[in-house]
């Protein structure tokens, strides 16, 4: 199956029920920040589905609609089943949210915000705190259950969220980042929790993040937004597998002049095996069907132009090249895209 | 409804538990007063033999004052404890589960008011113990603490709009600041309104400070005068009434700038 680009869902996926769809989401924030821009999602039930971009790329804002906290400007969704606009309740009833900043009551303990979580969903009584021990123990929270969450390291209060997310059962789990600002061990200990969760039966994570390697190494599908929508969609391998050969990237000892640089790229390109030819100032970059083939091939020829080259790498195709191919951006260059402008009124600041 | 009722409880609750646990609130709004208590009483002792005052007792007239202005001070700040679970992700959190919108917004009212009363009673029965005299009994008392809790009502729903509003903590401090001692001495609070200068008491007259002073005062006296219990207690719960209204409209604007 070929990875789409942008589009719904080809028609073969709508026959299994899907956990998430959604269709043309558009969403403008006060102050003209187009967060949405078409979004086009459809998540198979049982699945891990990653949603990646870049900061900024509106992944937060489609799990804000997906989970009933902010209302699109245009385009449905519905989540397990429940269109979110028609029948909010429902969808809140099936899914579990673990949010960037889900905010645990600090002077609260770990056991008592989890007690609190499942009353909200209507549970009481004995199986009430049947279920937070149970949660507490998966958590490796039994000890600290009882002491206030204000005293937790950064590791145990993300855990605390997710099972704050999980306390009532859910069909579907959102995880907005989940490992956003956490230390190598801690996020580490997260992968492995989320890979035992999505052997959970029939539960549907939907997961989102920038970390490239987190998306490839988790998630079963992968969407990659950028500006608010998705720019293709598949398994990490056919994402992988549709880039043609390994990614070769040169540094040249002097940039090209900026006149010499299309001749030299088309000098490239006409070499056996060598597509996709970008030069760049003293960066010269390529795919090739076998990288370590072509490295000398690619050296003779800008030896012959007269460019000098400092180093030389042979990469496997990542999805950082997907990204590139795809958004016509490096990974780098739209998170530092998306840093620069701040627009005013952005979500509660804090000082 | 039932489970508005109960989720409503919830969220009491947890506010409740917060306020207990952080002793320091607990400390500012008790020593607070006890300190004005003291203060004001001992500046102002003498000032009874003015006459006006309808005691002989600077404390005796001193107490619901303390117990209005601490009402207004406490409340003023509960924007800040909104921002902050706006801040930290908490009422997102809760916005993601079933929870009756309702139960959210009630949950800060009832603590509020919860929390006003029980400080409310505290100071009177301070008061006591210092040595003042409460001729109205137990009747004056109660519908003094209810007045306070109206006027906090009042101010912590505006407060917690502010907070939903703005998002500064700067706007939230600045207002209070800046209201705080202008509302308090606009009203009869310290002084009775004979002696004060006509345009205050006029301005006084608008102010929902003085509201809360001149129905639970009436009600405390030896003979109430129950009209202007009525109109000011009214006044007070139709204003009360309006703010919680605006503040669960802000709430809604809230949801939706998310
Ligand atoms: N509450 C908000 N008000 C105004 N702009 C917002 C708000 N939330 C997000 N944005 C803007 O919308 C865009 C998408 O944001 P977001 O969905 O949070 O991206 P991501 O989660 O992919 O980093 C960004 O430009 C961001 O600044
Ligand atoms: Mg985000």
């Amino acid at each position: 199956m070929a990875p789409t680009t942008g589009g719904p869902a080809p028609h073969h996926l709508r026959t299994r029920a899907l956990a998430v769809e959604t269709n043309q989401l558009v969403k403008t924030y006060p102050g003209g920040v187009k967060a949405l821009d078409g979004m086009e999602l459809a998540v198979e039930s049982g699945i891990v589905f990653g949603l990646l971009g870049p900061n900024g790329a509106g992944k937060s804002t489609t799990v804000k609609i997906l989970t009933t906290l902010a209302r699109p400007d245009a385009g449905t969704a519905a989540v397990a089943g429940h269109d979110v606009l028609r029948h909010p309740g429902r969808v809140r009833a099936a899914i579990g949210v673990v949010a960037q900043k889900s905010g645990a009551d600090p002077v609260a303990t770990g056991r008592e915000n989890l007690l609190l979580q499942r009353r909200l969903y209507g549970l009481r009584g004995a199986a009430c705190a049947r279920r937070a021990d149970e949660l507490l123990a998966r958590f490796d929270l039994a000890d600290a259950g009882n002491r206030p969450v204000k005293g937790y390291s950064g590791g145990m209060c993300h855990r605390l969220d997710v099972a704050l997310g999980l306390v009532h059962r859910p069909e579907v789990l959102f995880l907005d980042e989940p490992t956003t600002g956490l230390d190598p061990e801690a996020r580490a200990a997260m992968w492995e929790e989320i890979a035992r969760l999505a052997g959970e039966d029939g539960l549907t994570i939907v997961l989102t993040t920038h970390y490239l390697e987190e998306a490839d190494r988790l998630a079963e599908r992968i969407a990659i937004v950028d500006r608010g929508r998705v720019v293709v969609e598949g398994t990490p391998d056919e994402l992988k597998g549709e880039l043609r050969g390994d990614a070769v990237h040169l540094e040249l000892s002097e940039a090209v002049a900026d006149g010499a640089e299309p001749p030299l790229r088309d000098a490239l390109t006409a070499l056996p095996g060598v597509h996709e030819v970008a030069v760049d100032g003293r960066r010269v970059s390529a795919r090739a069907d076998d990288g370590a083939a072509a490295v000398p091939t690619l050296l003779t020829a800008l030896e012959r132009a007269g460019a000098a080259v400092a180093t030389a790498t042979v990469a496997r195709p990542s999805l950082d090249d997907v990204y590139l191919r795809y958004a016509g951006r490096s990974f780098d260059e739209a998170e530092a895209a998306a840093e620069a402008p701040v627009p005013a009124g952005a979500a509660g600041g804090v000082r | 409804m039932s489970a508005t009722l109960t989720q409503t409880w919830y969220m009491t609750q947890r506010q409740l538990m917060a306020y207990w646990r952080q002793p320091v609130f607990l400390l500012i709004n008790l020593i607070q007063p006890v300190i004005w208590l003291f203060l004001f009483g001992s500046l102002f002792r003498k000032i009874t033999d003015l006459g006006g005052f309808g005691t002989g007792s600077y404390l005796d007239y001193l107490v619901p004052g303390i117990v209005v202005m601490s009402a207004l001070s406490s409340n003023m700040w509960a924007g800040m404890g909104t921002l902050e679970e706006i801040e930290r992700g908490t009422l997102n959190r809760f916005l993601t589960t079933p929870v009756s919108r309702g139960a959210l917004m009630n949950g800060n009212v009832v603590s509020q008011g919860i929390t006003t009363a029980v400080q409310s009673v505290i100071i009177v029965a301070l008061g006591k113990l210092g040595g003042a005299d409460y001729p109205g009994g137990i009747t004056g008392l109660a519908l003094l603490i209810v007045a306070s809790t109206l006027l906090g009502t009042v101010f912590g729903a505006l407060s917690n709009a502010l907070g939903m509003l703005v998002r500064e903590r700067e706007s939230i401090i600045g207002i209070n600041t800046f209201l705080l001692l202008p509302l308090t001495f606009l009203s009869e609070a310290f002084m009775t309104p004979s002696l004060m200068p006509g345009w205050m008491r006029h301005i006084a007259d608008f102010n929902p400070v003085n509201w809360a002073l001149v129905a639970g005062r009436s009600a405390m006296a030896e003979d109430p005068d129950w009209a202007d219990v009525a109109t000011r207690g009214g006044a007070l719960l139709a204003l009360a009434l309006a703010a919680v209204w605006l503040s669960t409209r802000t709430f809604r604007s809230y949801q939706r700038s998310v």
